[in-house]
């Protein structure tokens, strides 16, 4: 038996391959979007655009939660941690992105009590040990995050804590695909649908896709070969002009998700317009903290209030985000705009469009158009 | 940000798994997962088991590389 990354190599190149023969009699470049920022940094990482033919063309959708939040938001965290009887806990990544005067790390070096935890659930043992004061946990991301979070709610209501929030901006995807479909600036053939939010929704949460607008949305891991594998399927949905759902991470993903997960989020949350940077306010698109939770909701119990942001700057990561220009066009990037002293959000997050662009140099250049 | 992680459940506690990824030890909640065994594998999200990984990527690059070679389809 052949060894096994021999084997794998293989199997790139032909599926490489008979993704160019099919869609070679389309005579046009096939467009195919990833809308999670897991599979941005996958792709770019394997050098996936280099390997693929040039009529196959991959654009990066608002996958990333961190590059989502919208200026407000980070306003609102920025303005809690400034209280003197609050700490904040929060996932790595949201530190460095700019609100529109600062960001976290500076109100961290300003003496805000900022917390980097790895789970949600990290935040109750510091609210037990800080009776006196309020911990507040920035509730970012999508579906596949949102019911860690509100499991944390209920774990908190269990063990009668009543100094713990969240300052939710939880977002949701097929909202953001619809909005994306609906002014078709992306004009793309198909969608790379985000593995890890389906797990929790299902494959079926996207049986709009081809339903509505008749378009190919293809579930998938993470691996260069998943991803590889889920650009062969969209290409002959597209190349025969049809349009379903179809799931390569069949080990992790069911057609209905994870119900239990699902039951949760039901029970603490509950749908709600909101903000996405660069998408504008999306019906329905977020998860606010229900009525029978709100006593968890800082946003609810102490709201704050913020100066509406005026940040003027030439940032387009919004245009980034909806895929309809690529970082190069941006007249910051990797002038003015770089990892180390980021500009947008887009530039900050590791899962970041511009980011992996700087990083790795963009493949070759043509994304976009 | 929704990067999970596969992992071997070692130990339960009520619901509280103690599970393995690459080597190291950490906890998991099991309030998202209640039908978890030991030995299981999970996929594990900001400490909380997701989903029970069922079968192995492996296989299933292997029956789409049937597939292109002739053999039945593997997706609906
Ligand atoms: S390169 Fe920087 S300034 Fe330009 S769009 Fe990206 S994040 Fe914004």
């Amino acid at each position: 038996m052949a060894d096994k990354t021999k084997v794998q190599r293989e199997l790139a190149a032909q599926l490489i391959a008979e993704t160019e023969r099919l869609v070679a009699p389309l005579g046009r470049p096939v467009r195919f979007m990833e809308v999670c920022g897991t599979h941005t940094v996958s792709i770019f990482r394997a050098g996936l655009r280099q390997l693929l033919p040039d009529t196959v063309e991959l654009v990066s959708g608002p996958g990333c939660p961190v590059c989502v939040t919208p200026d407000r938001y980070m306003d609102q965290a920025i303005a809690y941690a400034g209280e003197p009887d609050v700490i904040l806990t929060t996932f790595g990544d949201m530190l460095k992105v700019p609100g529109s005067v600062s960001s976290l790390n500076e109100a961290r070096a300003g003496g805000a009590d900022v917390r980097v935890v790895y789970s949600p659930l990290d935040s109750l043992p510091i609210a037990m040990a800080n009776p006196d004061k309020k911990v507040i946990f920035l509730a970012v991301g999508f579906e596949t995050t949102a019911p860690t979070a509100a499991a944390t709610v209920l774990a908190a209501e269990q063990q009668g804590l009543t100094n713990f929030y969240v300052l939710s901006a939880q977002k949701l995807v097929p909202p953001a695909l619809r909005l994306l479909l609906a002014d078709n600036e992306a004009r793309v053939d198909g969608f790379i649908l985000p593995g890890h939010v389906a797990v929790v929704t299902g494959a079926d949460a996207f049986a709009f896709l081809p339903r509505e607008y008749h378009m190919p949305g293809v579930v998938t891991g993470f691996e260069p070969m998943e991803i590889l594998r889920s650009i062969y399927r969209l290409a002959q949905q597209t190349a025969a002009g049809e349009a379903r759902v179809e799931n390569e991470y069949g080990s992790v993903v069911r057609p209905e998700g994870n119900p239990a997960a699902r039951r949760l989020l039901a029970r603490v949350y509950q749908p709600v317009d909101a903000e996405w940077r660069g998408l504008g306010v999306i019906p329905a698109s977020g998860l606010m903290v229900n009525e029978a939770y709100q006593r968890f909701d800082i946003a609810a119990v102490q709201p704050v209030k913020v100066l509406p942001a005026a940040k003027k700057t030439a940032c387009r990561c919004g245009e980034v985000l909806r895929g309809s220009i690529n970082p190069r066009e941006c007249p910051l990037f990797g002038k003015g705009c770089v990892p180390e002293h980021a500009v947008g959000p887009c530039m900050v997050s590791v899962e970041g469009v511009c980011a992996a662009w700087y990083k790795y140099g963009g493949g070759r250049f043509h994304y976009g158009q | 940000m929704c990067l999970a992680v596969p992992a071997k459940v070692m130990e339960i506690e009520g619901s509280l798994a103690t599970v393995e990824i690459r080597g190291v030890q950490r906890k998991a909640s099991l309030m998202l997962l209640p039908e978890v065994s030991v030995g299981d594998y999970v996929l594990v999200h900001a400490g909380f088991a997701m989903q029970i990984v069922t079968g192995d990527d492996a296989a299933e690059t292997e029956a789409l590389w049937r597939e292109m070679n002739g053999g039945p389809r593997t997706v609906e």
